[in-house]
This record gives structure tokens, C-alpha cells and sequence, in this order.
């Protein structure tokens, strides 16, 4: 099977690969997939706590070159995002964006579970109580 | 000078041999006779290099000529035995016994009979090297065992199987054994005598021949085996498998065994030298890498190993310039990691991090040096980007996490 130009960039050349230090505020992680089935991505989005903003992001994954590049690619498209845009964010773009085959379509998924599951985790460690302001167009 | 990209996929098929090439090119043009046509002299130029083929791959394994049935692969041959066989025998018995890292070719045949309520089977596992044991056989056998089917040698891990104690346990028993010896042949010293094989699939070109062309050994005396063709036509190949004889396919197989059984001895020397150069640059550079198979009893060119927290598929696009493949599921269009690397015991996670190196007849140190290089490498690199790898190194049991998959 050959790969698309892009997953082939991503994976020779990844995006904010790597992780935040462990004492980094506002950072959520979600890490989804499981060793046995191939694919683990592990994704930490750092969000503003007043406005909501991601400003930065870094991702680590065990997987194919697929998976690599759909995470990689993720942590580029929620930089600079709401996070209710993120949450938005449906796996289909990502499929369209690197050109997955069929059989890759699981990679998008759980790039897609990735960034709920990071910002749900943020949300639930959030040094503020107070909510953030929501989007303002989405 | 090195030559990209490196091909070490060999136990996938092999290069033809230019020597072999040479043998065939005749006949594909003035020699394009029908070994079939017993009126001129076409049809006898044909028939005569068909002997002499059936003499060179009889030769490689001890057998007679005409104990040589070709087919047009392994495939062919796994299936004309297995359920040739079952329904030969059918009057006999509907028992079959093999083990779960067969090929495909043996285990779906094997699966169709059961579908089609003509066997029972019984499928036994293997050891964490990957070696069935000849006890387990002889306590599987019934009095409705027609036959016994275990390869010579895997194609993924390497591990040769203890041949030579399963074929005395069936003679004592009196029941058929059939080897995929496909790996085997020309690879390891193979007796059809001495290992008391009764049936053993063969192929061109896992040895330096052709694609396309393969054959079945099938034991003429002691006992006389017989099988109902799968095949029905003009009768040919002693009616065990009819179809016009694919004569340069054939010559050229005749003339890869020829050369196999002349330079095996020393060719396996030196693939088990570049094999062990393979193995032990590796270990030096890179930690937590595991070998899967036979340490000792392995095929000499088969290097299979597992590189933890890395995916299969991910390093094999790393090191596109090396052709090797992967256990890993992403590999294939299942989804499911290695069923042989499994059956050793070895988990999901390992099985998806294999990595199956094939060193043949036309690897040299110096390609070896190159892929240990890149190899060593890319893990690191991908180790970099690895979860599972950051965890481990802060002393996290990965069995012990909760992980959230779909």
C-alpha cells in the first residue's frame, strides 16, 4: 500500500512532537488506544483558562505511519483553536487532509478521540473554576 | 558500492538465479514443445528436460523421479495433499492433525474440510520458540488419524520443527505425514527417508527459481500414497494432477534445486554468519529487542525480531530503502497481528513490534552493516515518539494501565 505524500511528511517530519513538563499548567492529556491493538496516541493541549484558546500542543504515538501523521497533523489544525471548535472536529477532516485509505480510517478516529479526550481532561483539572468564555464563531 | 533498495524479504520469494534464468530462456522459444506431445520431437525435447527436473529436485530431497508431482506452487500442493488425502482416505478415518503456525494454504485447507464435515481437526500449539512437540502428536493420533501435517520449517519465525521424530511417530502409527518443507528445501538438509515424510509441498521460487512452479513429493513405497486429484483432465503427473506441464517453469526449478544442493552447505554458513553479524549489531545498539523463534534450531537466513514500543509497520516506512515485513497487523488487511508470533505466547503489542529479516543468496555484510545502521536509528527515533516508550522509562507497567480502546 503506498502512503500519501502528506502521512509521508508527517512521519519523516512531525509536528510538535514530544510532551509538556510535568509541572506545565493548563495542560490537558488524553491518551486513547491500547498497546494490543497497534495504536496509542498520546495528546496535550495547553488551553488558555480565560479565553479557552489552545496555544500550544504535543503529541506522542505508538502506531503506523498513518497514526503517526493523523496525530501529528491534529496538534497543527487545534493550535490556535477554541476548544469548542476542537471538540468539533470531526475524523473525516483529518481522512480528507492526509488522504487516508479505508483501512486507515481507525487512525482518524482516534486522533479525533484524542483531542476530547485531552480537553475533557483539562476540564476536569482546571486550576480556575470559572468557565471560559465560549467561541465566538464557530 | 550499495545498491538501494535493499531486498531482504526472502523467505517471501527470491531473485531467480541468473544461472537458473540461463537454463530456461531455451525454453520459452526453439524448445516450446508440449512434454505432453509423444509424436515428434518437440513433445520428446520437452518431456526430456521434464525428467531431468524431476531427477534434480528428487535429488535435493532423496526422493525417486517419479515421485515428484508439480503444481504450480506450494498453495497447490498443501491443498492436493490435504484434502486429497482426507478424501482418499475416507473409508480410513476423517482425522487430521497439524499445528496453528502452519501457512495459510495448510490451515484454510484444513478449515474447508472441517466446513465441509469431511475432517475433524486437531490443531496443536507450539512451544514458545515456536516448536511443536513430537509428544503432543502422538498423543493427538486416533484410530480415525489419516493425517499428519506440520511443516519443516515457519516462514515468519524460522523454527524448525523436530521433522525427523514426528515422521517416526507417524510410521509407527501408520499414518500419512504430510511437510510443507517450502522453506526448508534447499535452505536445510532435507531426507525424505531419513525424516519418514510422506508428502512434502515444494516451491521454485523460495530457492532461487521461478514463480509459478512448484511441486508435491509423494511417497511411492512404504507406504504406496495415494490422493484424489483436485484437478481433473488429461491425467498427467500419474493423474494425481492434470494440466499441460509448465516446462521452463519446471526446467527452471529443476535447475534451482540443482544449484541449492551444491551450495548449501556453504551458503548456510554463511547466512547463518550474516544472520548472527544481523543479530548482534542489533542487540548492541538497541535495548528491550526480542527474538522471536528457535534460538539455535531456526532456518539460517531468518532473523525475526521484536522492537518493544514501536509499531511494525512505522519503522518499515522508516526504512523504505530496506524491503523486510512485519507481524504487525497493519501490514495486512486483517487488523490482526501475527497468529504465528501470537501462538508463541508473545503479547499483542510485541507481535505488532515484529520485524521478520529474510537473508538470501545474494546478501552481502556490507548491506547487513547498512540495515543494522538504519534500523538502529529509526527505533530510536520512533522510540522518541513513543507514549509507551516514555511511560515504561518512568517505571510504569503498561499491563497495568487502563487503556481506552475502541
Amino acid at each position: 500500500m503506498a502512503y500519501s505524500d502528506k502521512v509521508i511528511d508527517h512521519y519523516n517530519n512531525p509536528r510538535n512532537v514530544g510532551s509538556f513538563a510535568k509541572d506545565e499548567e493548563n495542560v490537558g492529556t488524553g491518551v486513547v488506544g491500547a498497546p494490543e491493538c497497534g495504536d496509542v496516541m498520546k495528546l496535550q493541549l495547553k488551553i488558555n483558562p480565560e479565553s479557552g484558546m489552545i496555544e500550544d500542543a504535543r503529541f506522542k504515538t505508538f502506531g503506523c505511519g498513518s497514526a503517526i501523521a493523523s496525530s501529528s497533523y491534529v496538534t497543527e489544525l487545534v493550535k490556535g483553536k477554541h476548544i469548542d471548535e476542537a471538540m468539533a472536529i470531526k475524523n473525516s477532516a483529518i481522512v480528507k487532509e492526509l488522504n487516508l485509505p479505508p483501512v486507515k480510517i481507525h487512525c482518524s478516529v482516534l486522533a479525533e478521540d484524542a483531542i476530547k479526550a485531552a480537553i475533557t481532561d483539562w476540564r476536569k483539572h482546571r486550576v480556575t473554576d470559572e468557565t471560559p468564555k465560549k467561541a465566538e464563531s464557530v | 558500492m550499495l545498491k538501494l533498495p535493499i531486498y531482504m524479504d526472502n523467505h517471501a520469494t527470491t531473485p531467480t538465479d541468473p544461472r537458473v534464468l540461463e537454463a530456461m530462456l531455451p525454453y520459452f522459444t526453439e524448445k516450446f514443445g508440449n512434454a505432453a506431445s509423444r509424436n515428434h520431437s518437440f513433445g520428446w525435447e520437452a518431456e526430456e528436460a521434464v525428467d531431468r527436473a524431476r531427477q534434480q529436485i528428487a535429488a535435493l530431497i532423496n526422493a525417486k523421479p517419479k515421485e515428484i508431482i508439480f503444481t504450480s506452487g506450494a498453495t497447490e500442493s498443501d491443498n492436493l495433499s490435504i484434502k486429497g488425502i482426507v478424501e482418499f482416505y475416507k473409508d480410513k478415518g476423517n482425522h487430521v492433525i497439524t499445528c496453528v503456525t502452519e501457512h495459510k494454504a495448510v490451515l484454510d485447507s484444513c478449515r474447508a474440510l472441517e466446513r465441509a464435515g469431511k475432517a475433524v481437526v486437531t490443531y496443536l500449539p507450539v512451544d514458545k520458540y515456536g516448536m511443536v512437540d513430537p509428544d503432543d502428536v502422538r498423543k493427538a493420533i486416533t484410530d480415525k488419524t489419516v493425517l499428519i501435517t506440520i511443516m519443516y520449517a515457519n516462514n515468519e519465525i524460522g523454527t524448525i520443527h523436530p521433522v525427523r521424530e514426528i515422521g517416526r511417530i507417524a510410521k509407527e502409527k501408520g499414518v500419512i505425514f504430510h511437510c510443507d518443507a517450502v522453506q526448508a528445501a534447499g535452505k536445510v538438509p532435507l531426507d525424505v527417508e531419513r525424516d519418514g515424510i510422506d508428502l512434502a509441498s515444494l516451491s521454485a521460487h523460495k530457492l532461487y527459481g521461478p514463480k509459478g512452479i512448484g511441486a508435491l513429493y509423494v511417497r511411492s513405497k512404504g507406504p504406496r500414497v495415494r490422493l484424489t486429484a483436485q484437478m481433473d483432465g488429461g491425467g498427467h503427473e500419474r493423474g494425481m494432477r492434470s494440466g499441460t506441464l509448465n516446462v521452463t517453469g519446471i526446467v527452471g526449478f529443476g535447475k534451482a534445486c540443482e544449484v541449492a544442493q551444491g551450495e548449501m552447505v556453504e551458503e548456510a554458513r554463511r547466512l547463518t554468519d550474516l544472520r548472527n553479524r544481523l543479530q548482534a549489531g542489533i542487540f548492541e545498539r538497541l535495548d528491550e529487542v526480542s527474538l522471536n523463534g528457535h534460538p539455535t534450531e531456526r532456518l539460517p537466513g531468518n532473523l525475526n525480531l521484536s522492537f518493544a514500543y514501536v509499531e511494525g509497520e512505522s519503522l518499515l516506512m522508516g526504512i523504505s530503502d530496506v524491503a523486510v515485513s512485519s507481524g504487525s497487523a497493519c501490514t495486512s488487511a486483517t487488523l490482526e497481528p501475527s497468529y504465528v508470533i501470537r501462538a508463541l505466547g508473545v503479547s499483542d503489542e510485541l507481535a505488532h513490534s515484529s520485524i521478520r529479516f529474510g537473508l538470501g543468496r545474494f546478501n552481502t555484510a556490507e548491506e547487513v552493516d547498512f540495515v543494522t545502521d538504519r534500523i538502529a536509528r529509526e527505533v530510536t527515533r520512533l522510540r522518541d515518539m513513543s507514549p509507551l516508550y516514555e511511560m515504561a522509562k518512568e517505571g510504569i507497567d503498561l499491563k497495568s494501565v487502563a487503556w481506552k480502546a475502541d
